[in-house]
């Protein structure tokens, strides 16, 4: 029964440990070290942006270095802020919220959740890396090629993606290295993806059924199946793209489409087409970047509320709701686009028949908070912070399903402050409730508690002072997209709160060299860890920190409770162990 | 192994946090009777998943065809090839020998499966080459990529295809090769050949969804207006 154990010894060379490693440990590592790198360049991106909003005229000699020719002179030109705009967005998106939360936290964790050995194909999960950061480099690459990097935004909307140079700088080979660049990133993300649902039906340990799976393994689980689904539609519409630009199909380009001066060859094609291909596969993604984020904060709030999760039932059931509901409700991105009022109307009902499975999730998160004994740990700050900003991008996010109020914001401010909150930084605090609650399993040591802290209060006061003014932007009419804002009286009096939210993004990235620090520092400095720090319940906390390579020796665990058995009366202990004897429940 | 996968009465009977305490529990219905790390037990799983996806590509692009279509005075779609109708008559007697290799495999007759585990890749050869000669004839005619959204869909739906169908065929023949080559080893021991067979069901799995997919492409280009 043992047998496959034996095959599981850790390679010997450094090669085949460090870099190209089957361990799926190793690969979720490279996905988080992937996910930094990727999140550094992201920030810096939109400093950029904010700066050229905040003082439009300023010259920047010194911000210059990092891009010489699109900043020749030291400003920001339109194109060069378009430009910025796109690859923040493709960077964050792909790179960032669906790398670090699926491809690290997932390969790190679940298998040991659920009591395997690896991956269920640990090749493919190596492949599946490298994909990745083959992707990541080709993208990193239209900075470099002439023209620089795209323009067309991280949705890459025909005809502007579609019809090559002419219609502006980077939409030549900067624009091809894009979309080959997502088609890799969509190969990748299958790869990972049919690992994760695999392993998680099939590898299960002994007495690990689907109803003792931890919240996270439900949330990477779902979330697999969204990306296995999703990401081939995008791929799709990745493939008909590349060849209307570089084969001369006409698929998105209208007849008689006429660029700079010059009617374009093409004939018959709809740039609707590209935008129900993207928003098809669009919309997934957002739950994608988020889902993980909801199981990490669930599991979180349960450790530290020392209470089980109220209705885990419930929970799962919302997952899956959230899940399928997504796959319904891409319309509601196509509002302005000239879209059937009739079909407006059922893509806006099945959106807003997402905040029931939401606020499911919402209200069970609160009601294990109800009454608990909260630890208000670093990691348990962020699942707090999660919740907070998940309720806050959530509201704006009924206001905006709904056509009548969406046609007039569309294009303003408010859609900007709402998918940032509700997609980027929710995701990005279940990353670093994440990042705070595992390290210690993964490095073997502790994070500063005292500076996991003030970067938390540092990070969630300064998203809410960034975000929440850009609603009020919004409202007053400010256009998104424009890097001009001075050429407009309308938006003359709106400047100081430009600037106000620029101080408090450049306060904001400056905490998070906290975190940075925190972490490196950690690994080699960090005060030494217990097998199990937080006394929390799931598998992962009782094999040593960090993991032996085939994570639970010869003999695989047995599991006889649930995941989230904490403060059970008549208990010795106020958590009980997956793999605790049947017995501990008894009295 | 059906029973590893989640159903409404399994959420229905889950009890974490309303559980009594003291309520007995000796290890649940968790996928642990099969040692974990066993790869058979996963090909099959993994590759229906994989079909999935390769499904949703290609409703992608059914649903671009479809979308194209309608919108078109410039849809002038050519009829198809009669060599075309050739190929789909090898690819689906592949199928059929495929399944017929697959039956000699299980009743242990590995001699004759291997003859037509063989003759279902060369059946899949001679597709690939017959799609290759059908492009050739195409564009003798000259009806390129880009002459019409029918030819533009025609030339990369077969490619698409084409490029899956041509992963199932390095699959299968790998798979011949290694039967051939161990062919004593797979008789003399029953692990290996279940595990042999269990690959080639996967195989097999993938092939029969290539041929289903080149029919349904067929109607969807050439039959259906």
């Amino acid at each position: 029964m043992t047998q496959a154990v034996a095959t599981h010894e850790a390679p010997k060379s450094f090669i085949r440990r460090y870099i190209f490693s089957t361990d799926h440990k190793v690969i979720g590592l490279q996905y988080l070290f992937l996910a930094m790198a990727a999140v550094t360049i992201g920030i810096v991106l939109s400093i950029y942006m904010r700066l050229r909003l905040a003082w439009p005229t300023e010259r920047w000699p010194l911000l210059a270095k990092l891009f010489p020719q699109a900043m020749a002179g030291g400003t920001i030109s339109p194109e060069f802020y378009l430009s910025l705009v796109t690859m923040h967005g493709t960077i964050m998106v792909f790179f960032v919220l669906t790398t670090a939360p699926l491809g690290g936290f997932g390969n790190y964790f679940l298998p040991i959740q659920v009591g395997a050995h690896d991956m269920a194909f640990p090749v493919l999960n190596m492949l599946s890396f490298w994909v990745t950061l083959a992707g990541f480099l080709v993208l990193l690459a239209a900075f470099f090629v002439s023209g620089g990097a795209p323009i067309s935004g991280w949705t890459a909307y025909a005809p502007l993606s579609a019809v090559g140079e002419i219609a502006g700088p980077g939409l030549g080979m900067g624009q091809n290295l894009w979309i080959v660049s997502i088609a890799l990133f969509c190969i990748a993300s299958l790869l990972g993806a049919l690992n994760f649902i695999t392993t998680t039906l099939n590898l299960r340990t002994k007495g690990m059924s689907m109803t003792r799976l931890p919240l996270t393994v439900w949330a990477w689980f779902t979330t697999a199946v969204l990306a296995l689904l999703a990401f081939p539609v995008l791929l799709a519409g990745g493939i008909l793209l590349l060849l209307d630009r570089v084969a001369g199909t006409s698929f998105f380009v209208p007849a008689g489409l006429i660029v700079s001066d010059k009617i374009l060859p093409h004939k018959g094609g709809s740039p609707l087409l590209w935008q129900h291909l993207f928003w098809f596969f669009g919309h997934p993604e957002v739950y994608i970047a988020i889902l993980p984020g909801m199981g990490i904060t669930s599991h979180v709030l349960s450790t530290f509320a020392r209470k089980p999760i109220f209705g885990y039932r419930a929970m799962v059931a919302a997952i899956f709701a959230i899940g399928l509901l997504g796959f319904l409700v891409w319309g509601h991105h196509m509002f302005v686009s000239g879209m059937s009022p009739y079909s407006a109307i059922a893509f806006s009902l099945l959106t807003l028949s997402i905040g029931v499975p939401s606020a499911i999730k919402t209200f069970n998160w609160l009601a294990t908070l109800y009454k608990a004994q909260i630890r208000f740990t670093v990691p348990m700050l962020f699942a707090l912070g999660f919740v907070s900003i998940f309720v806050t991008g959530g509201l704006s996010g009924i206001i905006l399903g709904q056509t009548s109020l969406d046609i007039p914001m569309h294009d303003t401010y408010f859609v900007v402050a709402h998918f940032h909150l509700i997609m980027g930084v929710a995701a990005i605090f279940g990353i670093f409730a994440g990042t705070y609650y595992w390290f210690p399993k993964m490095f073997g040591r502790m994070m500063n508690d005292a500076l996991g802290k003030l970067h938390f209060w540092l990070t969630f006061i300064g998203i809410y002072a960034i975000f929440i003014p850009m609603h009020i932007l919004g409202i007053a009419g400010h256009p998104r997209r424009y890097a001009e804002t001075a050429g407009f009286d309308f938006l003359a009096p709106l400047q100081p709160i430009h600037v106000f939210i620029t101080i408090a993004a450049l306060v904001t990235a400056a905490a998070q060299v906290l975190f940075f620090f925190n972490f490196f520092w950690s690994i080699w400095k960090g005060r030494r860890a217990e097998i199990n720090p937080w006394r929390a319940t799931t598998l992962e906390w009782t094999i040593p920190s960090p993991p032996p390579h085939d994570n639970f020796g010869p003999q695989a665990p047995v599991v006889h409770h649930g995941p989230y058995e904490y403060s059970v009366p008549g208990a010795a202990e106020d958590y009980i162990l997956q793999t605790a004897p049947p017995t501990a429940m008894k009295s | 192994m059906a029973k590893t996968i989640p159903s409404l009465a399994d959420i229905e009977t889950i009890t974490i946090g309303s559980r009594p305490p003291g309520r007995p529990d000796d290890g649940g219905r968790g996928g642990g009777e099969r040692p974990p790390s066993l790869p058979e037990g996963s090909y099959r799983l993994a590759m229906l998943f994989a079909l999935a996806s390769i499904g949703m590509l290609f409703l992608g692009f059914t649903s671009a065809y479809i979308v194209r279509q309608g919108l078109g005075e410039d849809w002038r779609p050519f009829s198809p090839p009669s060599i075309l109708w050739v190929n789909t008559t090898l690819l689906l007697l592949s199928s059929a020998t495929l399944h017929r290799a697959r039956s000699l495999l299980r009743r242990e007759a590995i001699r004759e499966s291997l003859r037509w585990l063989s003759l279902t890749t060369l059946l899949g050869l001679l597709f690939l080459a017959g799609q290759y000669e059908v492009w050739r004839q195409l564009t003798a005619q000259g009806i390129y990529l880009s002459t019409n959204p029918h030819s533009s869909f025609f030339y990369l739906l077969t490619a698409a295809h084409g490029a899956h169908l041509l992963g199932g065929l390095l699959a299968l023949g790998y798979l011949t090769w290694r039967g051939w080559r161990r062919r004593l080893l797979l008789m003399g021991t029953p692990d290996h050949l279940k595990r042999y067979g269990a690959l080639v069901g996967t195989a097999a799995l993938y092939w029969h969804f290539m041929d289903g997919l080149w029919v349904y492409l067929f109607i969807l280009l050439f039959l259906w207006r």
